[in-house]
């Protein structure tokens, strides 16, 4: 029987009343008394020696306020990235500085060079273009390729960095010339070269920023469109503007998705300050949806070269891998990390591969920065993984169910220590793949596909058995491997008089459903209606800190917090029961919301307890304080490591290279599922992310680094009828041994999965049509590249 | 992106050559030209209003001749801004031949944009920067050498008051000859 209130109900999203009747407040929705607008001036060409600005036209352009250039903040720090990354001569990463504005030099389309603040956005937007026309910028070769990149010592993104190189790592460099020698022994070596394409977060909501100075208190306040408040004050405060952090307040109000593109620190948000506090008003910018595209961290971009040994009977041995990596012209906050430790860390998958070696390097180009999105290094990894087992499978005319069979880790095997350095703590990657077979009914497959030959489609099946490492935190785990920052969370609940409860959490919810899974588990654990329950976020002054959300962390981590505090309050709860009913602390029972003197009918509920806690009329103080609120900060022992199957079905029309995702069944174990619905739509958001990068979506920086996808015309976002009806499934569950709930996250897992399964499917479908020349097709599988390889 | 054709026009190489150094011939013959001043020696400014899908704007910009062998072979240059649209650049290298029916005109265009036309008409754009050529060719061929279709040419010679039946010939030409 479901529940339908607390842990494992299907609790409506109470958040989506807002949202769905246009409700919400965004940052682009506050007006403030005496706001000036912020426009951006920006390159329009990828790579460019500054030359000369002119200020002097712009500035006497009506209602024009202030003109700012990296002149400006030259003196200032530069937005650092997150992660130190060693190469694998043991030299630490190039870092070169990432101003406020473009100083000296632009690299990519797009990057901004120069502000103007005026009275209205027209003005700004008018101004600018008069500043632009009177900015001279010699434009000098551009960098986009990345071969090329590493290739040419002579043209440099970075003047000082001699080949455009950020790092060249290895992971795990001592374990290179083991697994060197197993590829060698290896009876079969399958090879296969691809890319990963890259991709435009696209976010619903453009990003967005308003800077406010008190002159009263030299006070800041910062509204903007973040994942993580915290983390964007301390990088404004202690690296760029040198401001001290409890003078400035972060607020990031409703947040309209992110995807990892608003974990970062952009520039715009140091420039709203500098320019409210100049100009004694508020500032505020709001980026056109051309800028999105032009500025926001872009995803992927990955050229790898896998190799794979194995026995003739599929058995894995060995896995091998090269990648180029895209940072874009500056390091963006986890640009580093990315294609790293949330990539190279995963490269065994689900698998008892005993030889794993991993090679990345890391490339500046004339293109917007590329950080995290989505997966984030995760989907690099399966992607790779799950393609060139699905190549081995077909050279060697194996069944790949069997062959993942044979290779995933048993549930007997954990915790398990890959050779890539992680320790997966849980899971039974055949049981969910055994509940995607039945779910996708495997068994009736060929006779789809003889009814969709009849109507002259190519019908085909991919499958894809990822896992991921998220839930990121372990402090001592990330600080290992060159984070510079802890990754833990916080919570406090404050309990007021009348028993109703706020939270306030360093989670940031921006789509994912805090702000109703979240009073679920307090309502479960204090026998409370979830309605007593709210959830606070998104404001450095309102929450105790918070890492934010991104990575799949919400519930493993803030949540944890948040039930970590939620057993302190029930600790303090029975103290003050302990008072009123004259019982000794040890003998107080909480249970169903109230607590209990053991073996006796006497009891307080947890209201009685709450007021009490502010209204201590007789509490002997030296004991028991008055008040009724506890923090928590949580730092897990390990990531989580959510897994799963997933099965798609494709149609392909030969005649036009039309690609048809007919069905899509994900069986995942997340671990303790808090809300099945709310998980559910993780999932088909997920996926219908993987759909757009495997069918749809790329990038495309021309030879000059102009951004031809710079619109809806051209960058293709996955549509409803892009998309089938998902079959999903979350019952094979291993709950997460090492965070009191249990949960291992679902944010990203869709995005990670999906992808190989879609390309699989599709050369699949090809070769069942007698097209076995195809290997391989780089996503997009767009119809012109399907209709290409068929007739290669 | 990079684009090469072959005309024939029905004029000596010595007119086809003056033609191009020409600005007035310019104006007319590329579309959307509302002005241009200079000359060879210095180089000509330009003004152009282009719609590129949705993207309109009007460019001004330089033009500049290079690697002139006199009679035979010029390298024209440019770069147009057109403020927010971005900007559009490009070179041709064009060539004249001596053939029996008069000259045969050999050009490769090289043409790039940036910014906005980049960003939002980089599908249409190397559909609209053939047009933009072969529009260019055709009216620089009917200004040197008369109009190709013959309702044309009545046209012209009715209000040139020229007899029906004598010879036609581009404006260019009858500016010369």
């Amino acid at each position: 029987m479901p529940k339908d209130t607390g842990i494992g109900a299907s609790t409506k999203r109470r958040e989506d009343v807002r949202f769905l009747t246009g409700r919400g407040v965004y940052t682009d929705d506050l007006s403030l008394f005496g706001q000036a607008h912020a426009v951006m001036v920006r390159s329009s060409v990828a790579h460019g020696r500054i030359v000369s600005i002119d200020t002097a036209a712009a500035e006497s352009m009506p209602g024009v306020l202030a003109v700012f250039t990296g002149e400006d903040f030259k003196d200032v720090g530069g937005n650092p990235a997150g992660w130190l990354i060693n190469s694998r001569d043991g030299t630490p990463m190039r870092e070169p500085k990432r101003p406020v504005l473009a100083h000296g030099k632009v690299r990519h389309v797009g990057d901004a060079y120069a502000a103007v603040i005026a009275e209205t956005y027209a003005q700004a937007k008018d101004a600018a273009q008069v500043l632009a026309d009177a900015t001279v910028i010699e434009e000098l070769p551009a960098i986009v390729d990345m071969r090329a990149a590493v290739a040419d010592a002579s043209n440099r993104v970075h003047d000082e960095i001699p080949d455009n190189l950020c790092f060249d790592w290895g992971w795990i460099e001592d374990n290179r010339a083991a697994v060197d020698a197993a590829m060698k022994a290896a009876p079969h070596v399958v090879t296969l070269e691809l890319t990963n394409n890259r991709l435009v977060p696209n976010a619903m909501e453009p990003r967005a920023s308003i800077g406010e100075y008190f002159p009263g208190t030299g006070d800041y306040k910062l509204t903007t469109t973040s994942q993580n408040p915290h983390l964007t004050r301390l990088l404004v405060c202690a690296f760029v503007m040198g401001i001290p952090e409890n003078k400035l307040q972060v607020v990031a109000p409703d947040v309209g998705g992110g995807f990892g593109s608003k974990i970062y620190h952009y520039g715009e948000e140091a420039l709203v300050l500098a320019a409210a506090k100049r100009l004694g008003r508020p500032v505020r910018w709001t980026a056109e949806r051309t800028e999105s595209f032009l500025s926001d961290a872009h995803g992927r971009d990955h050229v790898t070269k896998i190799e794979l040994g194995c026995t003739k009977e599929g058995d894995i041995l060995a896995i091998r891998t090269e990648t180029l990596a895209n940072v874009g012209a500056y390091l963006s906050n986890f640009s580093t990390a990315t294609p790293t430790f949330l990539h190279g860390t995963l490269m065994a998958g689900p698998y008892k591969v005993p030889h794993v070696y991993v090679n990345v390097k890391t490339v500046f180009t004339n293109t917007a920065p590329v950080d995290a999105y989505r997966g984030a290094g995760r989907p690099e990894a399966t992607y790779s993984i799950e393609r060139v087992i699905d190549k081995m499978c077909r050279e060697l005319g194996l069944d790949p169910f069997e062959v993942r069979r044979r290779n995933l880790l048993t549930p007997d095997q954990f915790p398990y220590t890959t050779p890539v350095g992680l320790v997966y703590d849980t899971g039974n990657y055949q049981a969910t793949l055994d509940k995607a077979v039945e779910l996708a009914d495997v068994a009736g497959f060929e006779a789809r596909r003889a009814e969709s030959a009849k109507r002259g489609k190519l019908r085909g099946m991919g499958l894809s058995t990822w896992i991921e490492a998220c839930g990121i935190a372990p402090s001592h785990l990330v600080g290992v491997l060159g984070s510079r920052v802890g990754l833990y969370d916080a919570a406090t609940v404050r309990v007021n008089a009348t028993g109703t409860i706020s939270v306030m959490t360093g989670a940031h919810s921006h789509g994912q459903g805090h702000e109703t899974v979240f009073p679920q588990i307090v309502a479960e654990k204090l026998g409370i209606p979830e309605t007593s329950v709210e959830i606070v976020h998104g404001d450095t002054a309102k929450i105790p800190f918070g890492m934010g959300s991104y990575g799949s962390r919400s519930l493993a981590v803030a949540g944890s917090a948040m039930d970590r505090a939620l057993d302190k309050i029930i600790a303090k709860g029975k103290k003050i029961a302990a008072h009123m009913l004259e019982a000794a602390e040890g003998d107080i029972t909480f249970a169903d919301g109230k607590f209990s003197v053991a073996g006796t009918d006497k009891a307080k509920s947890f209201g009685e307890i709450a007021f009490s806690a502010y209204v201590p009329h007789n509490y002997p103080l030296e004991t028991l304080e008055p008040g009724l609120e506890e923090t928590a900060f949580y730092d897990p022992a390990n990531f989580t490591y959510p897994a799963g199957a997933y099965i798609c079905e494709v149609e392909v029309d030969a005649e036009t290279g039309k690609v048809d995702v007919v069905a899509f069944t994900a069986a995942d174990d997340f671990g303790n599922v808090m809300n099945p619905l709310i998980v559910e739509g993780q999932v088909h958001g997920g996926v219908g992310q993987g759909i757009g990068q495997a069918l749809c979506e790329n990038t495309s920086y021309d030879e000059n680094g102009q951004l031809l996808t710079g619109s809806y015309m051209d960058y293709a976002m996955p549509r409803a009828d892009d998309v089938p009806f998902y079959t999903v499934d979350h019952s094979c569950a291993t709950p997460c041994t090492h965070n009191p709930l249990g949960v291992k996250g679902c944010g990203e897992a869709g995005a990670i999965g999906s992808p190989p399964a879609v390309v699989n499917a599709v050369i699949d479908a090809l070769h069942s049509g007698g097209h076995t020349h195809v290997t391989h097709i780089d996503m997009p599988v767009s119809p012109n590249r399907v209709w290409q390889a068929i007739n290669a | 992106m990079q684009m090469s054709d072959t005309r024939e026009i029905k004029a000596a190489p010595s007119d086809v050559w003056a033609a191009i150094l020409n600005p007035d011939v310019l104006k007319e013959c590329i579309p959307g030209c509302t002005e241009v001043t200079g000359n060879r020696d210095e180089g000509f400014e330009a003004v152009v209003t282009q719609k590129v899908g949705p993207v309109k704007a009007t460019f001004k910009g330089a033009v500049t001749l290079s690697d002139i062998t006199e009679g035979e072979r010029v390298t024209i240059s440019g770069e147009g801004k057109g403020g927010p649209a971005g900007f559009a650049k490009g070179g041709a290298v064009v060539v004249l031949e001596p053939i029996p029916e008069g000259t045969r005109l050999t050009y490769e265009v090289e043409a790039n944009v940036g910014g906005k036309l980049a960003q939002l008409g980089s599908r249409i754009i190397d559909g609209f920067a053939k047009k933009m050529a072969d529009e260019f060719f055709t009216r620089f061929q009917t200004a040197v050498e008369g109009p190709a279709m013959p309702e044309e040419a009545a046209q012209n010679a009715d209000e040139g008051g020229q007899a029906p039946g004598e010879q036609k010939k581009g404006w260019f030409k009858r500016l010369i000859s």
